[in-house]
């Protein structure tokens, strides 16, 4: 809300900086957007008083001015807008000035004619389209008979004001007025608020209700109704010191009965509405839930088609307003208007919030009602605008309020004790202390010994338990004073537990082995979120109403999203890209509308993981390379169980040969390999390779407490066969055979050469193996080591039909 | 000339060749010939044989000098021609050593991920818990049991992905909170947890919106835990990502599952009070959302308000990385560009 320093100096006897009430207000009440002056950045703007007009010779719009701008002899100033005339006081920036929007403002010629200056209009130095008067829309602003010529314009405007823009948290609907920043204010300053509320003259004895009845019958909708007549008005323009008082507070002036219902609303925050009292349709005043499909046209010359959650205000069942949001064409207030119908009523937040919603109807009214109003004011507002419309429009107010519903106002008194206080606040505060907060608060407060009994005023909806007093008593107390500390009953080990270790060095090794995290879009294409899955867990949950057609489903793996960021990287000439992810994915499951979150880490690698160097010509990725990422990211995990790597031609998305599952303890838990040409061609990326483990399985599975293995003291031997094999042979099959039957001294098996090509057989391969042999408790002798070496080359002829090379 | 003369002579005439070898093979060869069993000084001490058996000791003395003498001259000379070589040796290899050194495998945390942990790090050094929640909630976790009841205005100021009416992606990590507050066992001490993890908003992605994006909820009950002790906390959380020179402002504020609610600003590291474009000229930047657990959270929860109360706080990683390295476009964390990815460099 942009509150006016002015406005609240009427009321509080304050003289601090008004940049530090704002931050008072924030550190106390409500946020703060904005300290501004509506004059911030404009200089050398003065009165001027246009003494004589000719036209411009040469040009048929341009006029020449003669002006006072208080000095010893008139300027000559060319304007261009309808409304100049001589005898009126205008705007005149000056040269040199600056005025709306940056502009310098320089002597110059215009057609050939000087111009010392220029006369302006509202827009021009700063008013937004949406606050200046229709009225002097095409046109310069004139300013008052009794302005003196050479003097600042500001005053005049009630541009020296200072406008403090807060912003108001759900809670505190009550700081939508000037009556509660008032009170607000008082409270933390320790000040005497003198608020003044304006009676009622009803100088009509005609008697409201014989001109007009109201009668809800669902007072859940409108709980408040209420209804005066002002008779025999005259429509004007309003007096400028109200008009200054709407416009900076954001509000266009409209006339002098718009404009008063617009300044209650600013003042008490009660929304008001006037209606044409001749225009309405029928004098029976009811207010209902809309009919579904029902048409009405509003304020805005739009015609709204109606559903029955919405609610109206009727005039003999005819709708005349959408209840709290905005009024109807028909019978809004014109210069012909005579006779007003005033209301003001509280309507259902909820439902006005709703309607506003859906029609993006959201204004200063329907923002009060969402926010709540005080039913202790909805009277007082009434009379107050009732009055001042007779005042400004010389009308008169008919004898009482027609009431077509009225909330019981229900007295609301909460009890705390000091030690409750003290115990959640972490302060020492006295019983002096705390009553001398509710009465700057101005809450009723009786105490018996500690106990404090507390009656909480209208205005302040918000307030309704001990929690609510806790924090009056915190603000007004001030934040800054209450003390630091920690939790002192600290009795629990903070630490994280196995699962959450698990991945943070799951992280922290692929880090180490050279991939980069990423963290992509969990919600995805549904045809992404299901590619790549490490068991096929079927269609994706998908957003009932998703805000992008790229972020539909829930992802069922990582990879894609990495292949997404792949794209993104390669689109930017980023060749070499090597990213690990660690998140969830969501398996959807059967009769559960939550799907199960499973913990996965997944990498990829394209181009080189090492790039390359003048000095250090390193290799493009291949299958092995990831792999052995993988292999080492498995061995730090220490797994107890046997982890084997096994080819899968079947996976939809990847190369057929050049992928394998990766199973524990026979149990697929990932998979390693090359995307498929295909798949990656419609990412737009070159060959890349990827893997993706389940980490639940892993969590869960046995770890090696144990690791280490004694060094041998005694010294290894060790014996190498080089061989060739049917191509189709792995060499998974054969080390496992070699393990198999080794014996028992075999501590170890290492594959060092492989050849297949010109030199070996076709269908044939070459494979070299080094085998080293221990015991750990004696030296062994040659013997033993030859003739277990005998044994296992002999099982591999016998098995695998090898030709020991 | 005595025996004497000829071996100072010899002394002389060696001291003179040792001096003039250039190379290994030139001294090997003045060894050989002075101190070679055929060589002149073994000669001379051959003929030592004619002298007095009075003279015989001195001169005998005086040649194991001489020979002394140009040992220790020639070792000398061959360790200056060694150590030439050497340095010649190590001369031609030199090599610009400015010239890049070989790239190596390292990859780096997400900076997102650099917060979190830090953070989680912090908690855990005081006693918190780590509890990740499900992204995908129920409507009841996520609002309800935090005090957000079905028409609540507050919902309308996160708008929700919902799958079903009842389920969806959670809009804040706050379902946690009641989901632990359910289960802890408070006769084992008060509950301290954080928990860490992304959140789902309906919004349309722009340079401050994102659709996905990270929080860090603290939960801290018990029987004993004051509004003192929420300060102090956020004070330490604040002074660990932004440093220990900045103030902490409280401030009131409104969440539906705290009463009384506070937003915590720290002063602007940027400008340090002063006002700048980073803390839109108020010199505060506004760095979390906490407060004391409202009753009903507790009350829901199946907790006792009466005899148990604590605080909660909130906050976003993603925030605080667009703050502390002046990120201007949120997109950048979720886009993975790895010229972004590996600027952000771990310290300590
Ligand atoms: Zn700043």
């Amino acid at each position: 809300m942009k509150v006016s320093y002015k406005w609240l100096q009427e009321y509080l006897d304050i003289d601090v900086k008004p940049t530090d009430l704002a931050e008072k207000l924030a550190r106390t009440s409500v946020d703060i957007n904005d300290v501004y002056s509506p004059s911030d950045g404009l200089t050398k703007l003065v009165v001027g008083f246009v003494t004589s007009t000719k036209p411009h010779p040469d040009s048929d719009h341009l006029t020449i001015c003669q002006v006072n701008i208080g000095e010893t002899e008139d300027v000559q100033i060319v304007c261009g807008a309808p409304n100049i005339a001589a005898n009126q006081n205008v705007i005149v920036a000056l040269p040199g000035s600056r005025i709306g929007n940056n502009i310098k403002i320089k002597r110059s010629k215009m057609r050939g004619e000087l111009s010392e200056g220029m006369i302006c209009a509202l827009q021009e130095i700063g008013f937004s389209e949406k606050v200046s008067p229709k009225d002097y829309e095409d046109g310069i602003w004139v300013l008052p008979e009794d302005a003196k010529p050479g003097e600042s314009i500001f005053p005049y405007l009630g541009m020296d004001d200072v406008i403090i823009d807060t912003d108001i948290t759900p809670n505190r609907g009550d700081m939508f007025s000037i009556r509660g920043n008032v009170n607000d204010i008082a409270a933390f300053y320790n000040l005497k608020s003198h608020f003044e509320v304006k009676q009622v003259i009803e100088n009509s004895s005609e008697k409201t209700a014989d001109l007009i009845s109201a009668a809800v019958d669902n007072t859940a909708i409108a709980p408040t109704y209420k209804l005066r007549v002002i008779k025999d008005i005259k429509i004007a323009e309003s007096p400028l010191w109200l008009q200054i008082k709407l416009w900076n507070a954001g509000i266009r002036p409209i006339n002098n009965v718009v404009d008063v219902t617009n300044y209650i609303l600013v003042k008490y925050g009660q929304p008001l509405h006037s209606f044409d009292y001749d225009k309405l349709p029928s004098h029976e005043i009811s207010v209902r839930h809309a009919n579904d499909g029902e048409q009405f046209i509003t304020l805005d010359d739009e015609t709204r088609e109606l559903i029955s959650n919405d609610i109206v205000v009727t005039a003999g069942d005819k709708p005349v307003a959408l209840a709290g949001t905005m009024g109807g064409l028909e019978t809004a207030i014109s210069d012909q208007t005579t006779n007003v119908t005033l209301e003001a009523a509280i309507f259902d937040s909820i439902l006005v919030r709703k309607q506003a919603r859906r029609l993006d109807l959201h204004s200063e009214s329907s923002t009060r009602f969402e926010r709540g109003i005080d039913p202790a004011a909805v009277e007082m507002a009434l009379d107050e605008a009732a009055q001042m419309i007779a005042e400004l429009a010389n009308g008169e107010v008919t004898t009482g309020i027609v009431t077509g519903s009225e909330t019981e106002i229900k007295e609301v008194k909460v009890d705390i004790t000091l030690t409750r206080i003290n115990h959640v606040l972490g302060t020492s505060l006295t019983v002096k202390d705390v009553l001398d907060i509710f009465k700057r608060l101005a809450f009723e407060t009786k105490v018996t010994d500690d106990k404090f009994t507390v009656k909480v005023p209208s205005r302040r909806w918000d307030v309704n338990i001990e929690a609510d007093l806790l924090e009056e008593i915190a603000r007004i107390f001030g934040y800054d004073n209450i003390p630091s500390t920690l939790p002192s009953q600290t009795s629990n080990v903070g630490r994280l537990n196995a699962e959450q270790k698990l991945i943070r060095s799951s992280r922290h090794v692929l880090e180490g082995l050279g991939l980069n995290q990423a963290i992509s879009y969990s919600l995805t294409t549904p045809e992404k979120a299901q590619q790549f899955q490490i068991i096929d867990g079927g269609s994706p949950m998908t957003l009932s109403y998703p805000m992008s057609q790229d972020h539909v489903a829930t992802r069922m793996n990582l990879i894609s999203g990495l292949l997404n960021d792949v794209a993104y990287n390669v689109a930017r000439t980023q060749d070499n890209v090597a990213l690990y992810e660690q998140g969830r994915t969501f398996v959807p499951v059967i009769d559960n509308d939550r799907p199960t979150e499973e913990e996965h880490i997944a990498g990829t690698v394209t181009g080189k993981l090492v790039s390359e160097t003048w000095h250090d010509k390193t290799a493009a990725v291949d299958f092995y390379q990831v792999k052995g990422i993988v292999e080492q990211l498995i061995q730090n995990m220490a797994i107890k169980g046997t982890i084997e790597f096994v080819a899968n031609s079947e996976r939809k998305e990847m190369h057929p040969g050049r992928t394998a599952d990766i199973k524990l303890n026979h149990v697929v838990i990932g998979f390693v390999g090359q995307v498929h040409p295909k798949t990656a061609k419609t990412y737009k990326i070159p060959e890349t390779y990827v893997f993706e483990l389940n980490l639940t399985p892993i969590i869960a599975a046995d770890k090696n407490e144990r690791h280490y293995q004694e060094i041998s003291k005694y010294p290894s031997i060790s014996r190498d066969i080089a061989m060739l094999v049917d191509e189709n042979i792995s060499n998974q099959q054969i080390v496992d055979l070699i393990e198999n039957k080794g014996g028992a001294y075999l501590t170890d098996v290492t594959l060092f050469d492989f050849y297949q090509g010109s030199h070996v057989p076709d269908g044939q391969k070459s494979l070299a193996y080094s085998l080293t042999y221990q015991d750990k408790n004696d030296t062994l002798v040659e013997d033993k080591v030859n003739q277990a070496f005998d044994k296992v080359i002999a099982k591999l002829v016998e098995e695998f039909e090898i030709t020991v090379r | 000339m005595g025996l004497q003369d000829k071996l100072n002579d010899l002394l002389q005439q060696g001291l003179k060749q040792v001096e003039e070898s250039v190379n290994l093979d030139s001294i090997n060869d003045v060894r050989v010939k002075m101190l070679g069993k055929k060589g002149p000084i073994t000669e001379v001490l051959r003929g030592m044989r004619d002298l007095s058996s009075e003279e015989r000791p001195k001169v005998g003395q005086f040649a194991n000098e001489v020979r002394d003498q140009l040992t220790a001259a020639i070792d000398e000379q061959r360790l200056k021609i060694e150590s030439a070589k050497l340095n010649e040796q190590l001369k031609k290899e030199a090599i610009d050593v400015t010239l890049p050194g070989n790239s190596v495998a390292q990859g780096q945390p997400h900076v997102i991920q650099q917060i979190i942990d830090q953070l989680v790090d912090l908690f855990v050094g005081m006693g918190y818990v780590v509890a990740e929640g499900g992204e995908v909630e129920e409507d009841r976790y996520n609002f309800e049991m935090l005090n957000l009841p079905k028409d609540h205005p507050a919902r309308d100021m996160q708008d929700t992905f919902y799958v079903t009416p009842e389920i969806l992606m959670r809009t804040q990590t706050s379902p946690m909170q009641a989901r632990t507050l359910e289960t802890h066992d408070f006769s084992k001490g008060p509950l301290k947890m954080v928990s860490p993890g992304k959140v789902y908003r309906r919004d349309t992605d722009d340079t401050t919106h994102s659709h996905q994006f990270h929080q860090v909820e603290g939960l801290v009950i018990g029987k004993h835990i004051t509004m003192a002790d929420l300060k102090g906390t956020l004070e330490i959380v604040a002074q660990e990502l932004f440093g220990d020179e900045l103030e902490v402002r409280l401030r009131p504020s409104y969440f539906p599952f705290t009463e009384p609610s506070v937003e915590a600003d720290i002063t602007c590291f940027n400008c340090h009070g002063k006002g700048c474009s980073i803390c839109k000229s108020t010199g505060w930047i506004e760095v979390l959302g906490a407060g004391m657990t409202h009753p009903n959270v507790l009350k829901m929860a199946g907790v006792d308000p009466e005899e148990y109360g604590g605080f909660a706080f909130g906050l976003g990683p993603d925030r605080f990385a667009m703050l502390k390295y002046g990120v201007t476009d949120i997109r950048d964390f979720y886009q993975n560009d790895v010229r972004f990815l590996t600027q952000f460099d771990q310290k300590g």
